[in-house]
């Protein structure tokens, strides 16, 4: 079983619960889809943790706010300027170096890994439409190719006609995926969950029965939200207000 | 990558393939073949289908087997073939099911044109096939007497579900209309559009069913062109009695309204159809029960008109069926001055208020007149005596008669004769009264309503109006 994360932005209550839920679920590998950072109040306890997965084989893939903590000099907002100066601050060189070692996308058998979309992982194209998703299925060459990047989660198959088709997952249960055809799963946002429920978003996917199981975890999203409020960063954060 | 063709390999008699040995075959047809097989012992006879795949075109067997091998699995209860196993469709695609035991419906048309109560107890065993699946978030979409297996006991199965769909599954034909066509006499219009996922459509194909049971004809008849097919759309068919003496004007109704080309007029629950072919004397005649001819010209062009405007997409299928819900009302017209009466009035009132498209079923259990005292007609006056009760009972209600329907029960037990009748009915509610919780102790034991929150089927309602204050010590008194 393999857990797919994507979207953490240093929201270490998030990971924490949702690595929780995996392990009681059977996953026994692990893949980050990049986001790490950004957002939360605790990216570099996130980043420690990923790099504990990494050293024992997990994937790891660049998310754009990874890159940009990284190399980022650019003009930008004042309130993204802030946000960014202070998590370097946060993580320190050597875990902002390697953040930028870090590579935007890995092939593995059938599967692909990649924050954005695999036709032009550098660019942050979000995936989230039949289109852009047959355009990262077809760069990616396999059946399962494994994104992040928009925070809402969507399986999009293909057809026979090679046009692609979105579904809207069931959380918790088990669709099948055979790699007969193309598959483009959108796992959600572990530390930023949209569509109005503050519950973390990430997805199994069971490589023996070929079948992928969106989930979704409640945790405590009020204290993940105080804690981006106390470090004085922008309040971005989902859920109600305390 | 790509299966093996079996186009052209027949399975051979004692072939194993992987747990099963092959035995003789029972069907060919486009597409694929049945095999009756052996393998562990479950209890039941098993069947193999292997789909046919011409080589070089991934094409219509192949999603139709994929889509049933993802969707058999999940589905459950006796109005579906139990799923054994799948095979693995790089290698040896095939999926081995029970083998129902009964009579294939499409066997059954050679008695047509039936009666109206062998359509109505056929038509109904349908119904709750299809109720039994709606529930579970699946829609057939292509129903036909091919397709249903009547078990020995009565109850319908179906089978084959290779165009069907699943609410919990990405619908794997969503993209490949030009195969998601279906059984084209069967067809609803709506799935002619290119539409999956409603309900409706499988009522549309069922009052298909009753039509041809009914009267020995296809309402729309076998179109083989696009255009022919089309006509669904806006054309009525002949009103069924019309073509059979037989079909009584409440069938008549019956069907009509499962035929309606636009879905919103069909019945929203199959669950819906099933109560008013068991319960004829219940249902509220319209137009449609003494129509003699399909639709005058103008009317046909408004469905015309309407068929050419873009359908709006379906409610997803558990949000439809939680909006049609069957509601029992237990009313003790024995006792018509009981306090409890106006408090599930007011119950009553609160679960309608929260649907659109109920159906409300009040229900009297009265024990059998006394030996000797009335023979057949003190029997019939004392059940028309409770049914004029039940119905000033509903009266403040104030509901539209299709809505309501009035049951006298002579039964010894009337939990156990409630909660056979909620079974039988499909009912999602029951709202019933309990005695004061200060009663003799033993009377909740003994109540009605214990008995039924016991042994339902589904959820109950009790009802129960507050204790009066007493004196500080009058619990002392009591018992």
């Amino acid at each position: 079983m393999l857990a797919l994360l994507a979207d953490i932005h240093g929201n270490l209550e998030a990971l924490q619960a949702c690595l929780e839920h995996a392990r009681s679920g059977g996953a026994t590998r692990y893949a980050f889809l990049g986001d790490l950072v950004g957002y939360g109040a605790d990216p570099a306890a996130v980043v420690q943790m990923v790099r504990r997965y990494a050293a024992e084989g997990a994937v790891v893939v660049q998310g754009n706010h990874d890159a940009w903590v990284a190399k980022y000099s650019g003009a930008m907002s004042e309130g993204a300027q802030d946000t960014l100066l202070w998590t370097r601050k946060v993580l320190g060189a050597e875990d902002v170096g390697w953040l930028g070692s870090l590579p935007l996308c890995v092939r593995q058998e059938q599967r692909c890994y990649v924050h954005a979309s695999a036709a032009s992982p550098a660019r942050w194209e979000y995936v989230d439409d039949a289109r852009s998703a047959k355009n990262s299925a077809q760069a990616a060459g396999v059946a399962w190719t494994f994104s992040g990047h928009v925070h809402r989660q969507v399986l999009y198959f293909g057809a026979w006609s090679g046009t692609m088709t979105a579904f809207a997952p069931v959380p918790g249960n088990a669709v099948p995926t055979a790699p007969t055809r193309r598959w483009v799963a959108i796992v959600g946002s572990v530390g930023q969950p949209r569509e109005r429920n503050p519950a973390a978003a990430y997805a199994l996917f069971d490589s023996v029965r070929e079948s992928i199981t969106f989930q979704r975890v409640p945790y405590d999203h009020l204290t993940a939200a105080r804690k981006v409020r106390a470090a004085g960063l922008p309040d971005l954060f989902p859920g109600e207000p305390p | 990558m790509s299966p093996r063709s079996t186009a052209s390999e027949r399975l051979m008699p004692g072939e194993q393939i992987d747990d099963f040995i092959v035995w003789e075959r029972l069907h060919v047809g486009a597409q694929g073949m049945v095999y009756r097989v052996t393998g562990p012992e479950r209890g039941f006879p098993l069947l193999m289908k292997v789909p046919r795949f011409q080589s070089g075109e991934p094409a219509e067997n192949l999603i139709s087997y994929e889509t049933e091998a993802m969707i058999l699995p999940v589905l459950s209860g006796p109005h579906v073939p139990r799923f054994v196993a799948a095979g693995d469709l790089r290698r040896t695609p095939y999926i081995v099911l029970e083998q129902v035991e009964g009579q294939s419906l499409e066997s059954m048309l050679d008695c047509s044109p039936m009666s109206a109560d062998d359509v109505a107890r056929i038509g109904a065993a349908v119904a709750d096939a299809l109720h039994s699946l709606h529930k579970q978030e699946a829609v057939h979409c292509d129903l036909k007497p091919d397709n249903v297996i009547l078990r020995p006991n009565g109850e319908a199965v179906l089978i084959d579900f290779g165009l069907a769909w699943h609410a919990r599954f990405p619908d794997l034909l969503a993209e490949e209309d030009r195969f998601a066509a279906g059984s084209t006499p069967y067809l609803s219009p709506e799935q002619l559009l290119g539409v999956r996922g409603d309900p409706r459509s499988d009522v549309f194909s069922l009052g298909v069913i009753l039509y041809e049971l009914a009267t020995g004809e296809l309402p729309f008849g076998a179109p083989a062109s696009r255009g022919g097919l089309r006509q669904r759309l806006w054309m009525a068919p002949d009103p069924p009695a019309v073509l059979a003496a037989g079909v009584t004007p409440v069938l008549q109704e019956i069907i009509l309204r499962c035929l309606e080309p636009q879905a919103e007029n069909r019945y929203r629950s199959a669950a819906h159809v099933a109560f008013d072919l068991r319960h004829p004397h219940q249902v509220p005649l319209t137009e449609r029960a003494v129509r003699v001819r399909g639709p005058g010209v103008l009317a046909r062009t408004r469905l015309w008109w309407k068929a050419h405007v873009p359908t709006v997409t379906p409610t997803p299928i558990k949000r439809a069926l939680d909006s049609a819900p069957v509601i029992m009302v237990a009313v003790d017209t024995t006792h018509s001055n009981d306090e409890r009466h106006p408090a599930i009035q007011r119950e009553t009132r609160h679960v309608l208020s929260r649907s659109d498209e109920f159906r409300l079923v009040c229900v009297s259990v009265i024990s059998a007149p006394p030996l000797g005292a009335s023979g057949a007609d003190g029997a019939s006056a004392l059940h028309v005596e409770h049914l004029v009760k039940l119905r000033s009972w509903t009266a403040p209600l104030g509901l539209p008669a299709q809505r309501v329907s009035l049951h006298v029960i002579v039964a010894p037990d009337p939990a156990r004769a409630l909660v056979d009748f909620a079974r039988r009915n499909h009912v999602d509610v029951i709202i019933l009264g309990a005695p004061r919780p200060r009663q003799q102790p033993l009377a909740w034991m003994r109540s009605v309503a214990s008995g039924v929150t016991a042994n339902a089927p589904c959820s109950v309602h009790v009802v129960r109006i507050p204790e009066p204050k007493e004196p500080a010590d009058a619990s002392a008194m009591v018992g």
